[in-house]
């Protein structure tokens, strides 16, 4: 790859994406953005510069950002902020929405659909307290290919024992030789549909709970900073926002729950939160 | 506690948990692990279901009726990924179930799931 090529990819994957890569990942972009050439039968990384000059096809464009932000993942990943938010959050949340009995969560990144999963698995458990509920999860990502895989629910061998228990696997997932598939029912639960973080969230409405897990890690401050607000504005103001853990939201929008890693609510007295009697 | 009648399994699964700072035993099956527990309660057992003299579920069943070995944490390890069969190895008792082929991350999750290793 040219270097006018890799400089050209990089100011487009910011502007797009407000991912930063410096000057030294041309293999990382090479190793992740081959496959999304040889599908779409662009010869090389330099025809793809060219062709990023003239503008790019929209379903190539948004292939090369699924691959770029595809991040390995696991069912449950790092367990803690799943079992605060069945303990913590989800018991909160009942009590506080039984009068509209509405819960609507946002898993942004969804990735390999791991995190949309376990979201509902968590849910499914607690069907007993949600009957009569209308739920929705919503599980957005950027990438096409990336969704699409989202949406099969398809599982190696070895992904689905990561973080997944096995209680929860033989009675969610049906094995398919080698490989294990989650069941028609849970696949229902979850609406996926692709989303740009870059962009105004407030068209997907608002939400009790964010999963937004080691997305904002890969970007400069001023586009995590810029996500946290545009999540701001959409989570309900007595919502819960999960991060990865180590990532931070901003400061000014969000406080820390205390002692836990990466779990947010609205920081008090700051305007920026919707109160739940806003919510359409 | 590892109990696996399979020399290499042993070792894979030895050194993944030495790994971890955990002080491992093993047994080449069910009935030597049973004895080895009895006379020294372990703090898990990572046990394969297919094994001669004392097969998984054997084992299984002596450890929950044995005094202390009620709430011993088991992840049954087997190459067997018939759902039904993972299912009834839960059912009777196992905490947890890996299949064969693993790699130490999803053992380690395993660990986590149970609060042993986090």
């Amino acid at each position: 790859m040219k270097p006018a090529t890799y400089t050209a990819l990089s100011d487009w994957l910011y502007a797009r994406l407000g991912l930063s890569l410096g000057h030294d990942k041309a293999y990382l972009v090479e190793s992740r953005v081959a496959p999304v050439l040889r599908r779409h039968g662009i010869a090389s990384m330099d025809v793809l510069g060219a062709q990023l000059r003239r503008g790019l096809p929209e379903d190539v464009a948004r292939e090369i950002c699924g691959a770029m932000t595809a991040n390995e993942s696991a069912f449950f990943r790092d367990i803690r902020p799943y079992a605060h938010f069945a303990r913590v959050a989800l018991p909160a949340l009942l009590r506080a929405r039984a009068g509209t009995r509405r819960l609507r969560i946002w898993n942004a990144a969804a990735g390999g659909g791991q995190e949309a999963y376990s979201i509902a698995m968590l849910l499914h458990e607690a069907r007993a307290a949600l009957e009569g509920w209308a739920v929705e999860i919503v599980a957005t990502d950027i990438g096409d290919e990336v969704l699409r895989r989202a949406r099969e629910g398809v599982y190696t061998h070895f992904e689905i024992q990561r973080g997944l228990p096995a209680r929860l696997m033989v009675r969610h997932f049906i094995r398919q030789e080698d490989r294990w598939q989650a069941s028609p029912e849970l696949r229902a639960a979850i609406r996926f549909g692709a989303f740009n973080l870059m962009h105004d969230p407030r068209p997907l409405g608002v939400f009790d709970a964010v999963f937004c897990r080691y997305a904002l890690v890969q970007l400069e401050v001023a586009s995590r900073e810029a996500i946290s607000g545009r999540i701001a504005q959409i989570l309900a103001g007595d919502g819960f926002l999960y991060l990865g853990e180590g990532e931070v939201a901003r400061p000014a929008l969000f406080a820390p729950v205390p002692g836990e890693k990466g779990i947010f609510t609205h920081a008090p007295r700051v305007p920026g939160g919707v109160a739940p009697s806003l919510r359409p | 506690m590892v109990i696996d009648d399979s020399r290499v399994i042993r070792m894979v699964v030895r050194r993944i948990l030495e790994a971890m700072g955990l002080a491992v035993v093993d047994a080449a099956d069910g009935y030597t692990g049973l004895i080895a527990c009895r006379e020294a309660m372990p703090d898990l057992v990572v046990l394969d279901w297919n094994m001669p003299v004392m097969d998984g579920g054997g084992f299984l069943a002596e450890l929950r009726a044995s005094p202390g070995g009620e709430g011993v944490p088991v992840i049954v390890c087997s190459s067997d990924n018939d759902p039904a069969r993972i299912a009834a190895a839960l059912e009777a008792g196992a905490n947890e179930y890996v299949m064969k082929p693993f790699d130490a991350d999803i053992l380690h999750g395993k660990l986590a799931q149970l609060g042993i290793f986090r």
